[in-house]
């Protein structure tokens, strides 16, 4: 009995949430204003629109939506950035995207870091969030703490872990040694631990956001649903699993698509840490690889190839995230 | 079946037990959280052969707070974090600014294709700005704005995330308060100041402070558009001083003086203000 009473609630509860915080809310309808007022309202309306709304919609367009077309424009030429013409190539930058070596290595660099950090920061959060929603004494000085790293430049984090985890004199390097680790990793020289020193440090900045939005969103959370789970003797993982996720359900997605996306954007973190080093491309990300291509080695048009390839795979990975959500929905 | 309702004593030993686990894990945060800081903030303060030793020194033997004299005059740090105010501060008005205007456009007047705009709007947020960098460099390049304040405020103002904000919540006044307003005459700056903003007093101060602590962290864009220490932000000050005391081994002591001024305004402003910012970053998420 429980289950199905659980099952009804959770549904609505989904239903009436879905993914508002992504799709359009439905609009007001206000009353149609009466009187004098009538037949020229809707010109004063016009003009008003115009300007309070479109020189946002123009700053967008010039600096969002435009560059964005340019962007694909500029894949298919050979382009030195500090040139003033463009030489269109066709799709040599594609071709030799797909034959270099180096872009496995940054692609996989891409995804271990991103994955890592979705995956690793949402788990976390949602770890944390469950521990601290509950009366504890000094709740809040620990959620200032947790939350704190976030709001700090990431290229003020990224100084700061770099000497954090100097290999010779670093906090990281004298933690291991006192706990009896001989071997201390070479943070600096070995691209995987290099990797995994740029992702700790980006977890470690980011952990704060999750952490706060879960905690928020288990206070909607219907407390008579799980003391009734509780009561019908649900084990602690069925209430966890079986209530409670498919509550959290709207965030879940909410987390996941945005931290996919800042976390796909990294830059200030690496280029301060190991510029994309070491052995050349051990961090090299392909936001990192953009930067690296058109601003370092002059070659805007190749890194604008890289810049259309990423987008478009963070447009394929979005909208299954959105289909999986929905089919969960239904 | 057993049975576990909140008056038993199994009940309650767990509830105790999952109250430990808590406290646990507020204590591992604490660390995690804590020792990083407090290790910057202290090798901020040690001179040289406290800070390459080992094993490492927590607590230094003699202080140095010279590091902070030499990270304010091997780079120009003053004119970075004024260069930071400036930026910060007009970035953060016009977006604010847009974004209210743009909300209020898009829920209290009447135009045709209202919903499309609003999509138009909101889908920037899912454009990465490094996607968007090659081209709006050539673009500001070729104004020969580059190293110019407009050239680094202006393709920042586009108001996104603060639009979506300010709309959500100004959907959720009641209706019949603004039509009261309206029936009475009430122009629109009238309406907007008068009645809207009045009910509006959290979800501003959220938005205000969530733009706000992004546009000081801002990297990317003044990065690529500042090569001098004239229009240079705070992050990007602190990328040169790390290069400047790095002849072969960084000279830490310095470049952590340096972090920690960076860090500190943003932590005060944060401190005083984080139940406003994260109602904002909630908002968006949680209420839908």
């Amino acid at each position: 009995m429980f289950r199905e009473t659980a099952a009804r609630v959770n549904r609505q509860f989904a239903m009436r949430r879905k993914t508002a915080a992504v799709r359009s809310s439905p609009e007001r309808v206000l009353p149609a204003p009466r009187g004098r007022g009538l037949k020229n309202r809707p010109w004063q309306d016009y003009a008003l629109f115009l300007v309070l709304v479109v020189p946002n919609l123009v700053l967008l367009t010039l600096f969002v939506y435009r560059p964005l077309a340019d962007n694909i424009r500029l894949s298919f030429t050979d382009w030195n950035i500090a040139d003033p013409v463009a030489t269109p190539i066709g799709f040599d930058n594609y071709v030799e995207w797909w034959g270099r070596e180096d872009s496995w290595k940054v692609v996989s660099n891409t995804v271990i870091f991103t994955v890592a950090a979705v995956a690793v920061s949402m788990a976390l959060g949602l770890a944390l969030a469950l521990l601290l929603d509950r009366k504890l004494f000094g709740r809040n000085v620990v959620r200032s703490a947790i939350f704190a790293p976030f709001v700090i430049s990431g290229a003020a984090i990224g100084v700061a872990f770099q000497f954090i985890f100097d290999p010779s004199f670093g906090l990281v390097q004298d933690v291991l040694h006192r706990l009896g680790v001989d071997k201390v990793p070479d943070f600096y020289q070995d691209p995987h631990w290099a990797l995994f020193m740029v992702t700790i440090t980006y977890i470690w900045k980011n952990l704060g956001y999750t952490f706060v939005i879960y905690l928020a969103a288990l206070q909607g959370v219907r407390a008579e649903l799980l003391e009734a789970a509780e009561m019908d003797g649900a084990s602690r993982w069925t209430t966890f699993t079986k209530v409670l996720l498919p509550q959290l359900r709207p965030t879940t997605f909410f987390l996941s698509i945005t931290v996919l996306l800042n976390s796909l954007q990294v830059f200030d973190i690496i280029n301060v840490m190991t510029r994309g080093g070491p052995l050349g491309n051990g961090t090299t990300t392909m936001v990192f690889q953009v930067y690296e291509e058109s601003f370092r080695n002059f070659r805007a048009g190749y890194g604008a190839t890289v810049a259309t390839i990423m987008f478009v795979v963070l447009l394929v990975v979005t909208l299954i995230q959105v289909r999986v959500m929905d089919r969960g929905d239904r | 079946m057993k049975h576990v309702g909140p008056q038993t004593l199994s009940y309650r030993r767990r509830e105790r037990a999952v109250t430990a686990l808590g406290y646990a894990a507020m204590a591992c945060v604490l660390i995690l959280v804590g020792v990083p800081l407090f290790w910057i903030l202290i090798t901020s303060l040690k001179d040289r052969a406290d800070i390459y030793t080992q094993p490492a020194v927590y607590w230094p033997h003699s202080w140095h707070p010279e590091n902070y004299g030499e990270a304010t005059t091997t780079v120009p740090f003053w004119t970075f974090l004024r260069n930071s105010l400036i930026v910060t501060g007009v970035v953060s008005a016009v977006k604010f600014a847009l974004g209210v205007f743009s909300a209020y456009g898009l829920v209290f007047l009447r135009f045709p294709g209202k919903n499309i705009v609003f999509l138009v709007i909101i889908a920037a947020l899912m454009v990465p700005n490094q996607i968007t960098v090659i081209s709006n460099y050539a673009l500001i390049a070729q104004l020969g704005w580059r190293n110019t304040f407009q050239g680094i405020i202006i393709p920042l103002c586009g108001v996104a995330f603060g639009t979506f904000l300010m709309r959500n919540h100004f959907l959720s006044l009641p209706g019949e308060v603004i039509e009261a307003a309206r029936m009475d005459g009430a122009n629109w700056w009238r309406l907007l100041t008068r009645v809207v903003l009045p009910m509006s007093g959290p979800t501003m101060v959220a938005f205000a402070v969530v733009t706000l602590v992004n546009e000081w962290n801002e990297y990317l864009w003044p990065f690529l558009m500042a090569d001098s220490a004239e229009v240079a932000t705070l992050p990007v000050g602190l990328t040169l001083l790390q290069n400047t005391e790095n002849p072969s081994v960084t000279n830490w002591g310095p470049v952590m003086a340096g972090t920690v001024l960076t860090m500190l305004p943003i932590l005060i402003v944060f401190l005083a203000l984080q139940r406003h910012m994260i109602k904002g970053l909630t908002s968006g998420a949680v209420k839908g």
